[in-house]
């Protein structure tokens, strides 16, 4: 008894992660699970296992152009954020100058504004500019509200940098360009590299914003909302399951890989 | 971007003749300016340019009438005190999940300290109104859930799960999870194990090190965390259309459909308005007794 008392002490917290992973995932678990009913019309109620949806991923109207409105958008935003966002991370972690509580704020009030405000008040200034709504507004609003996830995550990391291999590449004679090259910016990579996946992931799944500034362009999230009153078709749990595994394998692989590298 | 320089010495800094922090902020700034800055003094604008209390959408818009934020925010108590309540319970629940979560993969999980980070963003992949609505078959009168309860006589027919205060916490606390659990890890993650280490060959256990050096020093983490779930979840709308009912309504579900269905766009606007300026001096509040200096 007091082994088994003592393991489980030991083990508390691998114990509560597991459950926490577990929380995490049952919906997801769920909707891959509906991904194979053999529904009619709505998605409600388990009816049989079939193939079916799986083979027809794209056998419903509008699903399949609406994930690619959501990738291209994903992608688009996360490339334009990453770098207006790595650029500010590197002015604030890297210099003094004036204004800096200015732009702490004007990076921290998105953060601190609910979506529904951010959206509302661009919808109502693309309203007073006459933008058509559509691509190129979700863009907009994407990258705006992207930029200080990727100002926070990239300054985290450059703050954490030990100084010294900087020093020590100067006292080696590099001059500060090639410093940043080979020192400063492969170390700080990983940094930027997590925050343009952040950045992504809240884009591609982003619907209270997108929302208000879409116009007649539908994303993925957007698919989802207007079917859900409907009856959802499976195939939505098709292509919401298999976007979850494809970024799991894709970072599974990629650790695997790396892994690898550092053996040989 | 390739001139950026790793300026260590202030001298080196003052030298130059291009203000680089400058022409590096200037891009970023100003996207923020014109897309957050700018709608929201027009949001502010748009919300007094009618008179609420003898509203008539067909008179043109002109004023300036200041009373609107008060006539919004008394006539909406109730959905306003419902998003902070809800809010606040859902932030107390996923700290609660998300602390020790963050402190086995800061702590525990070795060499999968990666995978397991990119496992808390994943469910993002999966859309978060598909994850709401598998919620809400789960917690159903059809579902799992409800047929155990029904087999251990918790529950009767009548009960219902959903469409229920609770569910719509629930949800909530759920949903916005990953945004607790990242900064609760990045500050942990920051934890010298050395202080842990100083603080067991001081005669602490394991609870004393938690209470006295563990938790005062990701305190920053929890600050941030709370806020990023807080925030999101108090301006939500979307759990407590599907997991809700009626009298559940946020002041988000007000705001939306005063927008997008009723196009009361003063109204609307006022609400916003009101509610980002609560969200602000609670945020404001909460950071100077919380004593943490810089959040971002």
């Amino acid at each position: 008894m007091s082994k088994l008392s003592r393991w489980f002490g030991r083990n508390l917290i691998r114990i509560y992660m597991v459950m926490g992973f577990t929380y995490l995932f049952i919906p997801i678990l769920y909707t891959i699970i509906f991904s194979f009913n053999d529904y009619i019309k709505s998605n409600l109620v388990w009816r049989g296992f079939t193939w079916h949806n799986w083979q027809t991923p794209c056998g419903v109207p509008n699903i399949c152009s609406d994930l690619g409105q959501s990738l291209k958008i994903g992608l688009l935003a996360t490339f334009v954020a990453t770098i207006l966002g790595t650029m500010i991370a590197f002015a604030l972690g890297r210099y003094a100058f004036r204004g800096r509580p200015l732009v702490n704020t004007l990076i921290f009030l998105p953060m601190a504004s609910p979506e529904l405000v951010l959206g509302a008040s661009l919808l109502t200034i693309f309203i007073n500019l006459g933008f058509n709504l559509g691509f190129w507004t979700i863009v907009i609003a994407h990258v705006m509200f992207c930029i200080s996830f990727v100002v926070v995550t990239v300054k985290a990391r450059i703050a954490s940098l030990d100084p010294r291999l900087e020093q020590a590449a100067m006292d080696l004679y590099a001059n500060e360009r090639e410093t940043f090259r080979r020192i400063t910016f492969p170390l700080v990579a990983p940094g930027i590299a997590g925050a343009a996946l952040l950045a992504f992931s809240l884009s591609f799944d982003d619907f209270i914003i997108t929302n208000f500034n879409s116009g007649t362009v539908e994303t993925f999230p957007l698919f989802v909302y207007h079917n859900a009153e409907r009856g959802l078709p499976a195939q939505a749990n098709v292509i919401g399951s298999s976007m979850f595994l494809i970024a799991l394998i894709t970072v599974l692989a990629g650790q695997i890989v790396s892994r690898k590298r550092k053996i040989a | 971007m390739s001139t950026a320089t790793s300026t260590l010495q202030k001298p080196v800094k003052k030298r130059r003749k291009v203000p680089m922090p400058y022409l590096l902020l200037l891009p970023g700034m100003l996207w923020l300016i014109t897309f957050f800055l700018i709608p929201i003094l027009t949001l502010v604008k748009t919300s007094v340019n009618m008179d609420l209390q003898n509203y008539d959408p067909t008179s043109a818009s002109t004023g300036s009438f200041w009373g609107n934020f008060w006539y919004a925010a008394r006539t909406h108590e109730a959905p306003f005190a419902r998003s902070f309540i809800y809010a606040l319970a859902a932030t107390l629940i996923a700290l609660c999940i998300a602390y020790p979560l963050a402190y086995g993969i800061a702590f525990k999980s070795g060499r999968w300290k990666n995978v397991l980070l990119v496992l808390v963003v994943a469910p993002f992949f999966c859309s978060f109104i598909l994850r709401t609505i598998a919620w809400k078959q789960i917690l159903g009168q059809e579902g799992p859930v409800f047929h155990l309860l029904l087999n251990l006589h918790l529950v009767t027919l009548q009960t219902h799960i959903t469409a229920s205060p609770g569910a719509v916490i629930a949800g909530l606390s759920y949903n916005f999870l990953p945004f607790m659990t990242l900064p609760l890890y990045s500050s942990l993650e920051r934890i010298d194990p050395r202080t842990l280490e100083a603080s067991g060959d001081l005669y602490a256990n394991a609870f004393t090190t938690f209470r006295k050096v563990t938790l005062p020093l990701s305190l920053p983490g929890v600050v941030a965390g709370t806020l990023l779930t807080f925030i999101p979840a108090a301006g939500d709308y979307v759990n407590a259309e599907i997991l809700g009912n009626p009298s559940t309504t946020m002041i988000g579900n007000v705001i939306n459909a005063q927008f997008l269905r009723t196009s009361n766009y003063t109204l609307a606007a006022a609400l916003s308005f009101v509610f980002m300026v609560m969200i602000i001096a609670i945020v404001l509040f909460y950071i100077s007794r919380a004593g943490t200096e810089e959040l971002v």
